[in-house]
């Protein structure tokens, strides 16, 4: 098997995409930035950072720290809001060919709606991506994936106003007792699939100043330092889906992937699809490189197609 | 603002000049894009723990000999890893980044401020005021006279060249931004012009460019706009990417339609109006700001 001959295409609802890779919400900008370091179209999609239905300033600075294998962050969901997005940047996007996931939030059940409701036929739209679960955030009641009723409520109500040919993601939060049974609550509610993970809530504190660096005290911890989380939560829900406990559905895997390795590390979990994060900040053209890592890592196990690495880890201790 | 080139950078040279490292890499790609007040991003090694890219001003290209030079002051274990780079190691660098000093296009008088190894990029643009027929002054501040930087290389450019330490350890003792405390002087130092004021005076300085710490930045702009000078201010912004992504460097600037945004400093910037940044306001939202965040200073 030669790298050059691993078929690296994935499903995603009624598209085929070239590749499972995608950007993580968040570290990518809406696009435009990425695309002097990496061709867009070449990536399976582009997740957009969450888009609200206004314009919103976000937390003061500092809004970043660095930690060993990783970073905190608390931007507070920045952006210029959902008209701004369809007018000035789906456009551009859809000329460049990039296939759009769109992350969504809303501070009520009722704005991520009304988000949902603007996005039905934009051009390169080919998904939305529900983000239940943004730490940084005034309220943390306000954090929905903490809780299976406020998962299954806006999942639900997003579903519904969605064009039916445009895949529901939730993005769900390791913050949780138990990860399942989020992951089961959005699914019933008709999730398409699941992003996991969203950050991990951390704090670091100033020895000089005594006080916690992000000036919104608590960020999200992202980067390679919590693989092992996101990887442990993608295997977990994957598990529970193979013992018919979650009706199955793709999970979209994220959290510190570097190479191509980390990437068949969250295929073998579970992961019908991959997304780079903060990985991005260190080199934006990584994409391409894990890619390629990608298909060498596959085809030096045998593998001829990304799907059939998809759960391997789950595989029949007999087999 | 031009394209960046990502890529891995030859180490030419690394040598130390006061506390600083000035390191030369080749880069012949970047160098030939770069213009004064842009900057690079450097990468520390892959095993390395630090994913966050380092960013330094670039103090000069030369797009014939394919090189970039840039100034890195050992601040953490980051940029302390970086000074030790010797001739031969690769370096993972993109460049250029972010916005160039804006250069009036006929003869102008130019006053040139910085603090510490802020002053890195100054040079280049120096001669660029030049080459348009222009003259330009400068003011070097530092705490120490080992935290200065580049205070031969001003005065191969021009006579009018101020030093300011704040320990007295070179130059004029005190701050850039406040009346100089002469020894033996019984006169209330705020009674009299501060040493930019007086620099501004002296070679009727027009416009004024200013790289250091925002504080410093957010009194020379208050001076020179006092004085009718533009103010062209490079910040200093903790900033995780460099390239736009992140939205970590974001500082509250006024658009020029009015309406007040937390821009990036990395593709924003990091050259602003210092008349249009919010100085007093950065490190917070103020309330006009709330529902205000666009990602850039469009209109």
């Amino acid at each position: 098997m030669e790298p050059q001959d691993v078929d690296l295409s994935v499903p995603f609802g009624p598209l085929t995409l070239p590749n499972p890779l995608t950007t993580a919400s968040g570290c990518a900008g809406y696009g435009r930035e990425l695309a002097k370091f990496v061709p867009l179209d070449a990536l399976g999609s582009v997740t957009t950072k969450t888009i609200m239905p206004y314009p919103r300033s976000g937390l003061a600075t500092p809004r970043m720290a660095e930690t060993p294998s990783g970073m905190l962050n608390g931007i507070g969901l920045q952006g210029a809001g959902v008209a701004a997005f369809v007018q000035q940047e789906l456009p551009w996007l859809a000329e460049r060919g990039a296939r759009v996931l769109v992350s969504i939030a809303g501070s009520r059940l009722e704005e991520f709606v009304e988000v949902a409701e603007q996005l039905n036929g934009q051009p390169g739209v080919i998904g939305l991506e529900v983000n239940i679960s943004c730490p940084n955030v005034a309220d943390r009641g306000l954090v929905f994936a903490c809780n299976p009723a406020t998962s299954y409520d806006v999942v639900r109500a997003t579903r519904e106003v969605t064009d039916s040919a445009l895949p529901v993601y939730a993005k769900l939060s390791p913050d949780v007792t138990s990860i399942t049974e989020i992951a089961a609550a959005c699914v019933e509610a008709g999730a398409d699939g699941l992003s996991m993970i969203n950050t991990t809530l951390g704090l670091v504190i100033d020895l000089d100043t005594g006080r916690p660096v992000l000036a919104g005290g608590t960020g999200g911890l992202s980067g390679p330092a919590v693989r092992p989380i996101a990887v442990r939560c993608v295997h977990q829900v994957h598990a529970a889906m193979a013992a018919g406990r979650i009706p199955p559905v793709p999970i979209l895997g994220m959290g510190g992937i570097r190479t191509g390795r980390d990437a068949l590390e969250f295929a073998m979990a579970g992961a019908s699809g991959v997304a780079v994060g903060t990985t991005l900040f260190h080199d934006p053209a990584a994409p391409l490189r894990i890619l390629d890592e990608l298909r060498g890592e596959l085809a030096a196990r045998g593998f001829a197609k990304y799907t059939d690495a998809v759960g391997y880890a789950h595989r029949p201790v007999t087999a | 603002m031009a394209h960046p080139v990502v890529g891995e950078a030859e180490v030419l040279s690394n040598e130390l000049e006061g506390v600083y490292h000035r390191l030369v890499l080749v880069a012949p790609e970047a160098a030939a894009r770069v213009r004064a007040g842009h900057f690079a991003t450097l990468a520390l090694g892959g095993p390395s723990e630090l994913l966050l890219r380092r960013a330094f001003s670039i103090h000069r290209a030369d797009a014939a000999a394919g090189t970039v030079e840039l100034v890195v002051a050992e601040h953490g274990a980051g940029t302390k890893e970086l000074a030790k780079a010797g001739p031969g190691d690769r370096l993972s660098l993109i460049a250029p980044l972010g916005t160039p000093f804006p250069v009036p296009e006929g003869p102008v008088s130019a006053l040139l401020v910085a603090w510490g190894y802020g002053s890195a990029p100054l040079f280049a643009l120096a001669e660029e005021i030049r080459r348009r027929g222009g003259q330009v002054g400068f003011i070097l501040g530092a705490s120490t006279a080992e935290r200065l930087y580049g205070v031969e290389l001003a005065q191969e450019l021009t006579q009018d060249v101020l030093v300011v330490t704040e320990d007295g350890s070179a130059g004029l003792p005190g701050l850039v931004t406040e009346p100089p405390s002469l020894p033996g002087d019984g006169q209330e130092g705020p009674s009299r012009p501060s040493v930019l004021a007086q620099a501004m005076d002296a070679i009727d300085a027009t416009v004024v460019y200013a790289c250091g710490p925002m504080g410093m930045l957010a009194a020379v702009t208050a001076i020179a706009v006092e004085r009718g000078a533009r103010c062209h201010t490079a910040v200093e912004e903790a900033m995780a990417c460099g390239v736009g992504v992140c939205m970590t460097c974001v500082l509250p600037v006024v658009g020029e339609d009015g309406v007040s945004r937390f821009v990036r400093s990395c593709t924003d910037g990091p050259v602003f109006d210092g008349a249009r940044v919010r100085w007093a306001d950065i490190g917070t939202v103020p309330p006009d700001l709330e529902g205000a965040g666009a990602m850039g200073v469009s209109a």
